[in-house]
């Protein structure tokens, strides 16, 4: 496990750091950041803070509705809410567009009452899209936060009299001011590295991120000392905000004890039931109408699609699988000895390393590598899943650490004591321990992989697509019929996927 | 330059019927060719050649070029598709000499010369070109095959006001968006960025800037462009004089026409080089001068919706004396468009990040 557990740190330092100086050392001339890359680092900042405040805001009431309320299908709602995440970023940015475009039902709507219309292409686009992500990240976090406040207090505050707001001031407020900083924090992270929605929505250079600017220097300039240089500024960017967000919040696990409904008869006021129920619906019908659209419109055709759709799910469900075990690969190891090393710490800090790096500097850097050797188009679809299963490994980590830490304090001297070691070990013990978050891991791997249009865009050519790529040239091409086909097929995939490998991992550890 | 699709206009069942007639039938033919030939393909030798999506589509020229010139060549001619037309050089430079390709079709003036300086490129040795172009021709090392004119598209049924030069598209009501292409990525986005230069010079920044508002999106390559203003979603694309005469030839649809612009319009010659680094140096000489023939040529106007760049001795079809014929037409040789590249991309960046 030691030698595992060294090897992954090393895989981990040469995706990253190594890969970054591939790319500045193969950099002909020294590069200086031009008024539009400023502009872009700007625009990048601006859009995650602006993201990340309007996600959490929003947030507020939904969770404090979903903290008060019973209804049918709160539980099914707060599972939907997980959605999202394992949602593939460019199926929603074409659902925003089937709701929110120039002939889409808002503007219709609009139009009908005469008021001028909306444009979803540009930063309000951009914003929109990293709400409708993100919103529901942000109400999980939230209703956490509501739900960890116990039951006593609340019994307590009516008993003496408060009224809402006396129970908003002294229950709800402290609660909110330790939570929502780590929510926005996190969404934020997320929300600076955003590639594909910027590509579907981005509408040219006033809504550049750094991560579309790295992608354009490679692509289009072929200017690695600017894509190296732009690379650096992302590192720092996001390194930054990752040290804040993983400082700052604790671990949420899907779906675990977010059923639980505090009974609040200081909440029975019917002005508070509208208001519960009006932030409900509203946030319902943001979230979920988009899916819906695309399920409508994708489903008559999913059948008849082009050839070339499925042989690019056929891609797409091999790079997820190979993301899958090389993130299991690295995490687990790096999980265990997080546990049982006394700086294991530092070992997870490592794991985490790549939430700050560019995917596109990791592609672009594999590619200077691999170039004299092979054919980089050759080796498109395992370097996408390497760079995949580096992207989700802090997501892994963060599933398998802590219960890898649990096993250790429970079972590590138990088993040390019988000499329990390598290939016995993991099979007596850490499996059946750690098998559902395992899954649960393995189930984030496949989905965000499956998912994922970043460096595929870099390297593949019209032959060896994957769907999410696939999909975007339909889109592009203005083929709506079958785009929205390959969308409903590609959300499908990775729902299907994480289902699969969630599922699997709790196969005899009861409902 | 880019055939359309015909399947976009999928909401119009008689075309889209007719759309998937005629791909049918080129699919077809293409099936029948490559199934009949595949007993001889291993020691067929392969001339590869990159060009952009839109030309490979089963609507452009591609399918047909490939059946013509296997018939003559006695080879198996690969084309692949590599984005839109700037993106074409980007992916050459980043596999250098050990690229596949054997021709790169695709590039126009305003890249030429950069595409020069990589080295990649051989001198095509064909002497002076016999061509029928607006603007002289003695490039000894690309071969143009096709040429038009960059104009504003719309629907005439949908707006009245039609501006006449950009200093009037600029002064129109905030709510006449325009589709532009990306000109890192595409050929008629960096033709625009030439066009404002050579027709405004320095005057150029303020011409974007108050462009800018107007811009609905910037799309990579020209087909997402021509895409959203097909589907209503913008009042003006740029594209070609030449594209109101798909809808006019396959759609008998007489609402879209070209902006005429008093600045005069600049011209995009389009052209393919052979790469010094072939194995196939003499296949590719032999494509080079294929592309000059009848069969290419008379092929060009009514699958990519550019003029040919030698006119077929049919001439064009009925209707393409309809088009715009602009009274200017704007060049800027290969090396000032080189040389003014970077402070237009500048410029534009500039003024469209605000």
């Amino acid at each position: 496990m030691t030698a595992l557990a060294l090897l992954a740190v090393a895989v981990i330092v040469v995706l990253t750091l190594g890969t970054l100086a591939a790319v500045a050392l193969r950099a002909e001339a020294p590069v200086a950041l031009r008024a539009s890359d400023w502009a872009a680092i700007r625009f990048t900042l601006w859009q995650a803070a602006l993201s990340a405040a309007i996600s959490v805001v929003l947030a507020i009431p939904v969770a404090r509705g979903l903290a008060r309320r019973r209804f049918w299908g709160r539980g099914m709602l707060i599972t939907a809410l997980g959605a999202p995440f394992l949602l593939p970023v460019i199926v929603a940015a074409m659902g925003l567009i089937a709701i929110f475009g120039r002939n889409g039902a808002v503007n219709s709507a609009l139009a009908a009452l005469g008021l001028p219309e909306i444009a979803i292409y540009g930063p309000q686009g951009v914003i929109l899209a990293h709400v409708f992500l993100n919103l529901p990240l942000a109400t999980r976090l939230i209703l956490q936060g509501w739900l960890s406040i116990p039951a006593e207090r609340f019994r307590l505050a009516e008993s003496l009299g408060c009224g809402p707001r006396d129970i908003a001031r002294l229950l709800e407020w402290p609660m909110l001011r330790a939570v929502v900083p780590g929510a926005a924090v996190v969404i934020f992270a997320v929300c600076l590295t955003s590639f594909a929605v910027v590509l579907a929505l981005g509408g040219g250079p006033r809504a550049t991120t750094v991560e579309l600017a790295i992608y354009q220097a490679f692509r289009f300039d072929f200017d690695l000392g600017k894509a190296a240089l732009l690379g650096l500024v992302q590192f720092a960017l996001t390194a930054a905000a990752a040290v804040l967000a993983f400082g700052l919040v604790r671990p949420v696990m899907f779906g675990g004890g977010l059923d639980r409904v505090v009974p609040r008869r200081d909440a029975d006021h019917w002005t508070l039931k509208f208001q519960d129920g009006v932030a409900i619906t509203l946030a319902a019908a943001f979230l979920l109408l988009p899916m819906a659209v695309i399920a409508v419109e994708g489903a008559p055709r999913l059948f008849s699609l082009p050839a070339q759709v499925w042989a690019a799910l056929g891609r797409s469900l091999w790079v997820a699988l190979l993301s899958t075990v090389l993130c299991l690969a690295l995490a687990l190891p790096l999980a265990l000895a997080a546990a049982r090393w006394r700086h294991g710490r530092a070992v997870e800090a490592v794991g985490t390393l790549t939430i700050a790096a560019s995917p596109l500097v990791i592609g672009t850097g594999l590619f200077i590598l691999i170039f004299p050797f092979a054919r980089p188009a050759d080796l498109a679809l395992p370097i996408t899943a390497l760079v995949n299963a580096a992207l989700s490994l802090p997501f892994g980590l963060r599933a398998l650490a802590p219960a890898a830490r649990d096993l250790e304090a429970d079972y590590g001297r138990l088993a040390e004591s019988l000499g329990l070691r390598g290939m016995a070990r993991l099979r007596l013990l850490t499996w059946p321990r750690l098998r559902r978050p395992i899954g649960f891991a393995a189930g984030l791997a496949a989905a965000l992989s499956m998912g994922d249009l970043g460096v595929i865009a870099l390297f593949a050519d019209p032959d060896n697509a994957t769907l999410p790529l696939q999909m975007y040239r339909l889109m592009a091409a203005y083929r709506s019929d079958d785009s929205a086909a390959a969308a409903l097929l590609l959300l499908l995939a990775s729902f299907g996927l994480f289902w699969i490998f969630d599922r699997g991992g709790r196969a005899d550890a009861g409902p | 330059m880019r055939p359309l699709t015909p399947t976009r206009f999928a909401a119009v069942p008689p075309l889209f019927a007719r759309g998937a007639a005629v791909a049918c039938a080129t699919g077809l033919a293409f099936a029948l060719h490559t199934g009949a030939a595949s007993a001889q393909e291993a020691d067929r030798p392969v001339l590869t050649l990159y060009t952009y999506d839109s030309f490979v589509s089963d609507w452009g020229p591609g399918p047909l070029v490939e059946a013509a010139f296997e018939a003559e060549c006695a080879c198996d001619l690969e084309l692949i598709g590599a984005g839109d037309g700037a993106a074409l050089l980007a992916r050459l430079k980043m596999e250098g000499p050990r690229t596949e390709a054997d021709i790169v079709l695709g590039l126009d003036t305003n890249l030429t010369a950069n595409a020069a300086a990589t080295g990649l490129f051989a001198p095509h040795g064909m002497g002076d070109l016999a061509l029928d172009l607006p603007v002289a021709w003695d490039d000894p090392m690309f071969v143009p095959f096709d040429w038009g004119y960059f104009a504003f598209i719309y629907d005439n049924t949908e707006l009245s006001d039609v501006p006449t030069s950009f200093e009037e598209l600029a002064a129109a009501p905030e709510d006449l968006k325009i589709v532009i292409q990306d000109p890192r990525s595409s050929t008629p986005g960096l033709g625009l960025l030439m066009w404002v230069k050579a027709a405004y010079g320095e005057r150029a920044p303020d011409i974007w800037e108050a462009l800018a508002p107007h811009v609905l999106t910037v799309t990579k390559g020209w087909s997402e462009a021509y895409g959203m203003f097909t589907e209503g979603e913008a009042d003006m694309v740029l594209s070609y004089t030449t594209s109101p005469a798909y809808h006019l030839l396959v759609e008998q649809d007489e609402t879209k026409s070209a902006a005429a612009f008093d600045e005069g319009h600049y011209v995009q010659v389009e052209v393919a080089g052979k790469i010094a680094s072939t194995d196939q140096p003499e296949l590719a000489d032999q494509f080079l001068q294929f592309m000059l023939t009848e069969a290419f040529q008379s092929v060009i106007f009514e699958t990519n919706w550019m003029y040919p760049a030698v006119t077929p001795e049919s001439g064009l079809p009925a209707g393409a004396e309809t088009l715009v014929q602009p009274e200017r037409a704007l060049l800027l040789s290969a090396d000032e468009a080189e040389a003014a590249r970077d402070d237009a991309l500048d410029e534009w960046l500039t003024a469209l990040s605000r």
